[in-house]
């Protein structure tokens, strides 16, 4: 505290500095560089000293791969089925309990089919936590990134998400999550591999088996082949290496 | 309004549910340490039991003030870091629970009391307010919900509900509005789930009952007469007497404003009722609750893994340090520990976290100073690039939902440190010194905070006050150094402490917290390249997690102060009890005496010092 007014002016000199600034750098990207970077990104650098916003109506946030709004369901485009058992698990971990699903049953046999009748998400509930997507181990639901959803007549009609609303082709998903995407694939051949060598052990311990069976050893092996048989059906949930990935 | 819902099987279910609970819970006493041996020395055994689980029992109720003295003037504990309630229903008692502690530092000390359900809210028990006011609000709160009467307090009226509520919303059989179910998952979301609105699924519509001789058309604001009576009850009769007025000839009269709740500069929903003599504040009232959602009740429906992105809309600009104290509390019931690189994690989440609210309660300090929002935007800009950073980690800017039992939902990747290393090192010093050249020496912000808001450092110590407010009273009491937990004890850093007690000690304070943030974020980011790549996760990771029958009171030091989680389990897929000790609640207690005898418009400035988010106060 020396003069009087001098703290005041040291102020405002900070103000004029961000005065200044706010130009400086849209000065920066007039001539060669403009159209380079898009001006979103450019705003949103953590270098960038000037001015950080964006005009968004015009202009929208690039948004990052992990953002998470309102969920969707995933559909193979390959076999065009839906990837959704039915299993349950979205609706039991959903914090405000706003999923519900009507599970198949066979007509004939009255025994559940893995695949949604019915499935509904309300909206207007969703607290967007994205555990559903997190704890799918069919990796069928996924979070979406619009965030432009809003209604402006009935909530009760426009916002309660049926089955038709919710589901996306798996381009889609593919489109905005890149890594997530890739990570699937890896999961899939990985399975696939898994499969091809849990069969080919299967064929060797069935020729095995055959051949003890004609030598005339009774039971012992055949004990020994039931695990291998039984795993070899159930893939294993690959959301559990979800997070080990290093995205990019 | 179609067919009534069929109550039967979830009600069969949940009593099958509790049947099993039952049978799992195994009760052990709580081992009594040297303080809890000399209270029980001085009283005797009949009077001070060990109580199950954790702390002491009082075996009367109507002897809780006579501890309370023991403790507040033997063995020296100075203030009550939380007071609460738990109703155990099959038993008949509501079980009263305090954590008193040393402001040294050091665990806290448990005491609890019974009070049969039948005689809460009759007979009552002993309030501790004149012993240690840092309960006044709280005592309310388990009135409030829990239907307790304490004699001898001073105000004992509702806080965060309305006059015109029946019941009491915590007792465990109590329901709510469109209630369907005790414990969540719901059974009707699945397997055979067909939407529909919880308005068409409740027969009786929105459920909602007065109390007795309570008509709703006839409503003309009840709870304020009560309110202003209290207020005009003290006032001594006759008028002022010794304003300065008086002397001049002129007559004054006591004037009553209401500030808030729709009111730009109380930080939210919150009202002050102001008694005006003059521009003088001479006395001041606070009204909660219009943002009570009862997070409380809810929880205790949820799951444990459904409650963490609720504890994200607790203080919803701080959502970090939120989760960390609600996951570290059920980690410590669950007895596992996160993995090193996930504990990492969290303490640079978390002290990003604390620069961000920093930035964001000085700009809007000065807002509430009436420099509209030049400052406030410079400092905005800043903790935005932790917003990103936060939503491209975790996917969402503010509620976060990141941290899991055990560990973090997600890796960082080596750009996404990059960045965090440019902020901290280059970035947020800069933005920090401009700060400081902007505001410190300025004569207009020095005028206006310097000596405004005073609380000496004892007063704050009985009014439980914690955080920067704590620290600017002179007094060195932070959780990361006087009861540290996660990985706080591996780095070098200061706890800063100012000794004016002011507005403008609680703003120095926060600017040298937060350089010291930077400090262990440093510290963090160089050792957190030692651990595993990947390794965020401790054991298989579960939606279902069963925690064995305990109880917990885990706190952690957020920006804004203490934030406790008390939690009993019985062992189920559901919190028995779980309450939330917020820090903005229980830092609100002290607003009256800080703003009695100062003007009106330093009452906004020294409730934006002490930095509250409603989305904590009224839960």
């Amino acid at each position: 505290m020396s003069l009087l007014g001098s703290g005041i002016l040291k102020g405002l000199g900070v103000t004029l500095k961000h005065f200044i600034q706010t130009y400086a750098e849209d000065f920066k990207y007039i001539g060669k560089k403009a159209g380079i970077e898009p001006r979103p990104l450019r705003r949103q650098n953590p270098g960038n000293h000037g001015m950080v916003t964006i005009e968004y109506p015009k202009e929208h946030m690039v948004m990052p791969e992990n953002f998470r709004y309102i969920p969707f369901l995933v559909k193979d485009t390959v076999t065009n089925e839906d990837k959704c058992t039915s299993c349950g698990i979205c609706a039991k971990v959903c914090p405000p309990q706003c999923i519900w699903i009507l599970r198949t049953e066979d007509p004939m046999t009255k025994r559940p089919v893995p695949a949604p009748k019915e499935f509904h998400i309300d909206t207007s509930v969703c607290m967007n936590c994205g555990f559903c997507a997190e704890f799918c181990p069919f990796d069928a639901i996924k979070m979406d990134h619009n965030y432009e959803i809003t209604s402006m007549s009935n909530r009760k009609t426009e916002l309660i998400f049926d089955k038709d609303r919710l589901m996306m082709p798996d381009t889609y998903h593919a489109g905005i999550h890149p890594a997530d995407w890739a990570r699937e694939l890896e999961d899939k051949k990985a399975e696939e591999a898994k499969k091809k060598a849990a069969a080919e052990a299967k064929a060797v311990a069935d020729a095995k088996k055959a051949a003890a069976a004609a030598a005339g050893t009774p039971a012992g092996p055949a004990t020994k082949t039931a695990p291998a048989t039984k795993t070899a059906p159930t893939p294993k949930p690959p959301a559990a290496a979800a997070p080990a990935e290093p995205a990019q | 309004m179609a067919e009534a819902t069929t109550p039967v099987p979830p009600a069969a279910k949940t009593a099958a549910r509790a049947e099993k609970a039952e049978k799992k819970l195994v009760i052990t006493l709580a081992t009594m340490t040297p303080e809890m041996m000399s209270l029980q020395e001085h009283f005797g055994a009949d009077l001070i039991q060990p109580a199950p689980n954790e702390g002491v029992l009082i075996a009367d109720s109507a002897r809780l003030a006579d501890v309370a003295l023991f403790l507040h003037d033997e063995l020296h504990l100075e203030s009550i870091a939380n007071a609460t309630a738990t109703d155990y229903v099959k038993e008949g008692y509501i079980e009263l629970v305090y954590h008193a502690q040393h402001i040294t530092g050091g665990l806290p000390l448990c005491f609890k009391t019974r009070v049969p359900r039948g005689d809460a809210d009759t007979v009552g028990l002993p309030s501790l307010t004149p012993l240690y006011p840092g309960v006044e609000f709280q005592e309310r709160e388990i009135y409030d919900l829990y239907g307790v009467r304490f004699n001898g307090h001073p105000d004992l009226r509702r806080i965060l509900l309305w006059e015109g509520f029946n019941g009491y919303p915590m007792r465990k059989d109590w329901h709510e509005a469109y209630y369907e179910q005790d414990t969540k998952p719901y059974d009707s979301r699945w397997p055979g789930g067909t939407h529909r609105l919880a308005e068409e699924r409740v027969p009786w519509a929105d459920n909602v009952n007065y109390p007795p001789n309570f008509n709703p058309d006839e409503y003309k604001g009840i709870p304020d007469a009560g309110l202003y009576d209290t207020m005009r009850a003290e006032a001594p009769t006759g008028g002022p007497t010794d304003t300065p007025f008086l002397a001049t000839g002129i007559q004054t009269d006591e004037l009553i404003v209401n500030m808030g709740p729709q009111h730009p500069s109380t930080h939210g929903v919150l009202r002050m009722v102001v008694k005006l003599d003059g521009e003088t504040i001479t006395d001041l009232k606070l009204v909660l609750g219009y943002l009570h959602r009862n997070h409380e009740k809810i929880a205790e429906r949820n799951t444990w893994l459904h409650n963490i992105p609720f504890t994200d809309r607790l203080d919803y600009i701080t959502g970090m340090p939120n989760e960390m104290g609600y996951v570290q509390g059920v980690e410590k019931l669950m007895k596992i520990k996160p993995t090193e690189r996930a504990d990492y994690l969290r303490v640079i989440m978390c002290e990003l976290t604390r620069v961000a609210s920093h930035f964001w309660s000085i700009g809007f300090l000065l807002n509430d100073l009436g420099a509209f929002y030049t400052p406030a935007l410079y400092f905005i800009t800043e903790r935005e690039f932790v917003m990103d950073l936060f939503d491209e980690i975790t996917g969402s800017r503010m509620m976060n939902n990141y941290m899991r039992f055990g560990g973090v939902a997600r890796d960082v990747t080596p750009a996404q440190f990059e960045r965090i290393r440019y902020l901290v090192t280059d970035r947020f010093p800069k933005a920090i010194d401009e700060m400081e050249r902007l505001l410190s020496d300025n004569e207009i912000v020095r005028a206006r905070t310097i000596g405004v808001g005073y609380l000496s450092a004892d007063r704050c110590v009985a009014y439980s006050v914690t955080g920067p407010v704590l620290r600017a009273s002179g007094v060195p009491y932070d959780l990361r150094r006087s009861d540290p937990y996660s990985l706080y004890d591996r780095f070098d850093f200061d706890v800063p402490v100012l000794y004016g007690g002011d507005v403008y000690d609680r703003y120095r304070v926060r600017v040298l917290e937060m350089r010291q943030s930077l400090r262990i974020l440093e510290q963090a980011l160089a050792q957190i390249e030692q651990t595993k790549v990947g390794d965020i996760q401790a054991g298989k990771k579960a939606y279902v997690h069963r925690v064995p029958a305990g109880e917990v009171y885990s706190r952690v030091e957020t920006p804004k102060g203490e934030l406790g989680f008390y939690m009993v389990s019985d062992g189920g897929q559901n919190a028995y009890r779980y309450h939330v000790r917020s820090a903005s609640f229980i830092n609100l207690t002290a607003l009256k005496e800080m703003t009695v005898g100062m003007k009106v418009a330093d009452a906004v400035v020294i409730l934006g010092s002490l930095d509250i988010v409603l989305g904590e106060v009224d839960r």
